[in-house]
């Protein structure tokens, strides 16, 4: 079998650097990390897995199809979020409108960490999604992809 | 809170947010369907603060609940409420407009991208023009750039050109937003704030090193942006090979937000007590503004490409708005800004005409207009109308434009500007008296890949294309929405400015 080590190796690491990812996710609003640097770290993995095992095996793990679906889901999460404030009769943006009789600004913190989890999303899904399309650019392109 | 309050908001987070769906559609009818409906409550929307602003005054908005300086703020006067009309009013046009033009210039399968990216770069430039806050005409002024470059890009399709024409567009935009924030930087590092009254309140008797670059970078910065004379180089191959669509919208918004975002920082950020601004006035703007005219027009004639000759004819046009801006009086100011609106609306009518040709002949060098007027006479004289309004012909509003300009050159003891205004018009009216005479007086090709049967444009490019031609000649005599709010927004800028 080819690349043992790689491979092996590869499906060692796979787990806690997912693990890692959502340590920085939720970690980031008691210290350094967010939605950026874990959207990014958890895109890490499944390139990892790509390199070790090949881009059709990671494709058939995370279908292209879904990362879309993580793109918007994710874009939709942290702009609904600010937006979803004009509902709760506040201004756009105004996350105290989620806990408004906090004495300490629950609010802030919640809508914050909803926003960062739209980040997350996204960012893991089109680190992936620049990817894919990178590794998986044909040499030529087709003149119907125009 | 009711709607009302949360009013300024809407032209910003409703196309941001309806701009992910239409990746979620299926490819074809329904992201068109959704992006022009969107335009539409985005179009009431501005309407509305466009009426508020008039009867109430200027409107504040904290985003966040948080007040200024401190938190970010929406900051609507007149001159802004001018511009959020053009830029949605344009889009409510250009939309819908846009399905038959799409579906024959791009690949159905990249539609919804090409819908979402218009979303974007809407909400960018309705946000560059809402937002008081300068480090949020930034980000905002990315969000717009990053989509056009991806748009100018999709007209690859039918021309590779488009490539090369969006990378150059890049770059040029790259550097001068790149620019425009390391002015912000010196500002800030000099005041403190980036809210824009807070800045012009801490401005005051500054008069550095580092306030005097700060200015110099964000003029560059802009103008490389708005497509100023010497930095226009990217304008002409980025707005020809475009998706027909795609010209018709930038071209009527995007260097217009950019010239509204110089005139807010002159005159709202810098205010007329900053003296540099003054030399800039006499020593930059204005005789870049006339050589941009003059240049530019020239170069329009010799154009073999009616696009191209569309966008030369647009750098031309900016030129007349820089020239309004240089005399630094509020006469100059209500011209600049009614140009702004008015060569929108133009600048829309034609490219939008422009479209139509390419949809039925595929081809948008002059040679496809011969004897137009025979086989699409609804878009030829759509054409003539706009390219009349253009030049400045009575009855339209390229007329009041002029018009306006020229009083403000005779106000500001520049009587020569006004002459040359009209000299340059002269030019307008050989470019455009050029392709009218191809459509109208040459008998269509005989022979050749251009010849043969050719019918009128569809319904649902006529009637927008026409509605944007009715707004040319509506304007032109009911002056009160544009000039009569051009007036009342320079009386107010020139106020905030600490002038006349």
């Amino acid at each position: 079998m080819d690349h043992l080590i790689l491979r092996v190796l590869t499906k060692m690491f796979f787990a806690p650097i997912l693990l890692f990812a959502l340590y920085v996710q939720f970690h980031g609003d008691f210290g350094p990390g967010g939605g950026f640097q874990a959207g990014v770290i958890f895109a890490v993995a499944f390139i990892l897995h790509a390199l070790g095992f090949g881009l059709e095996a990671t494709r058939r793990v995370m279908p292209p199809r879904a990362l879309l679906f993580g793109m918007v889901i994710g874009l939709l999460f942290y702009t609904g979020t600010g937006a979803a404030m004009m509902a709760l009769g506040g201004n756009l943006l105004d996350y105290e409108q989620i806990a408004p009789h906090s004495t300490h600004h629950a609010g802030q913190h919640w809508g914050i960490f909803l926003v960062e989890f739209g980040v997350g999303l996204c960012v893991a899904s089109t680190m992936l999604m620049i990817f894919y399309h990178f590794a998986g650019r044909e040499p030529e392109i087709d003149s119907e992809d125009w | 809170m009711t709607l009302a309050a949360q009013l300024p908001a809407l032209p910003v987070i409703v196309p941001l947010v309806a701009a992910p769906f239409t990746l979620l559609f299926k490819p074809g009818r329904a992201p068109w369907a959704w992006a022009s409906l969107i335009s539409w409550i985005i179009f009431a929307a501005c309407a509305a603060i466009v009426a508020h602003v008039a009867n109430a005054g200027v409107v504040s908005y904290h985003l966040g609940g948080w007040p200024p300086p401190i938190g970010i703020e929406y900051r609507i006067d007149l001159a802004n409420a001018l511009v959020l009309a053009l830029v949605s009013g344009v889009a409510a046009v250009v939309f819908p407009f846009a399905y038959q033009s799409v579906k024959a210039e791009i690949d159905e399968r990249q539609s919804p991208y090409f819908y979402g990216a218009m979303l974007i770069c809407l909400t960018g430039l309705l946000g560059v023009t809402i937002t008081g806050d300068a480090f949020n005409v930034f980000v905002f002024l990315e969000i717009a750039s990053l989509s056009s470059y991806a748009l100018v890009a999709m007209g690859a399709r039918r021309d590779r050109r488009a490539l090369t024409a969006a990378f150059n567009y890049l770059v040029m935009g790259t550097i001068g937003a790149t620019f425009f924030v390391i002015g912000l930087g010196l500002l800030y590092q000099a005041t403190g704030t980036l809210n824009m009254a807070d800045l012009h309140d801490r401005l005051v008797g500054q008069d550095n090193r580092m306030v005097e670059a700060g200015f110099a970078f964000i003029m560059i910065g802009i103008g490389l942006k708005l497509a100023m004379f010497p930095m226009h180089l990217w304008l002409p191959n980025a707005y020809a090979y475009a998706p027909s669509a795609v010209s018709a919208f930038i071209a009527a918004t995007s260097t217009k937000v950019a010239v509204y975002v110089l005139i807010r920082f002159f005159f709202t950020v810098f205010g007329l007590d900053f003296p540099f601004l003054h030399v800039a006035f006499a020593w930059t703007l204005l005789p870049v503004g006339v050589i941009g005219m003059f240049f530019a027009s020239i170069v329009a004639v010799f154009q073999e490409d009616v696009k191209r000759m569309l966008a030369y004819s647009s750098v031309a046009q900016i030129g007349y708005m820089l020239l309004g801006v240089s005399f630094g009086t509020q006469e100059g100011l209500a011209a600049a800004l009614v140009h702004l609106v008015n060569h929108g609306l133009m600048k829309g009518a034609l490219f939008m005409a422009a479209a139509c040709v390419f949809f039925r002949l595929g081809d948008h060098r002059c040679r496809a207009y011969e004897g137009l007027a025979r086989r699409m006479p609804f878009t030829t004289w759509a054409f003539i109308i706009s390219g009349l309004s253009l030049v400045g012909v009575p009855g339209t509003v390229g007329f009041i434009s002029k018009w306006y300009l020229i009083e403000a050159s005779i106000e500001a003891h520049r009587v020569w500007a006004g002459f040359l205004v009209v000299l340059s018009s002269l030019l307008a009216v050989v470019y455009v008296g050029r392709i009218i005479e191809l459509m109208v007086l040459r008998p269509p090709p005989k022979d050749g890949p251009l010849a043969g049967e050719i019918r009128e444009a569809p319904l649902s490019m006529i009637i927008p294309m026409w509605a944007l031609v009715a707004a040319n000649v509506y304007f032109g005599f009911r002056t009160g929405l544009t000039a009569g709010l051009a007036d009342q927004a320079a009386a107010a800028l020139m106020s905030s400015a600490g002038g006349g």
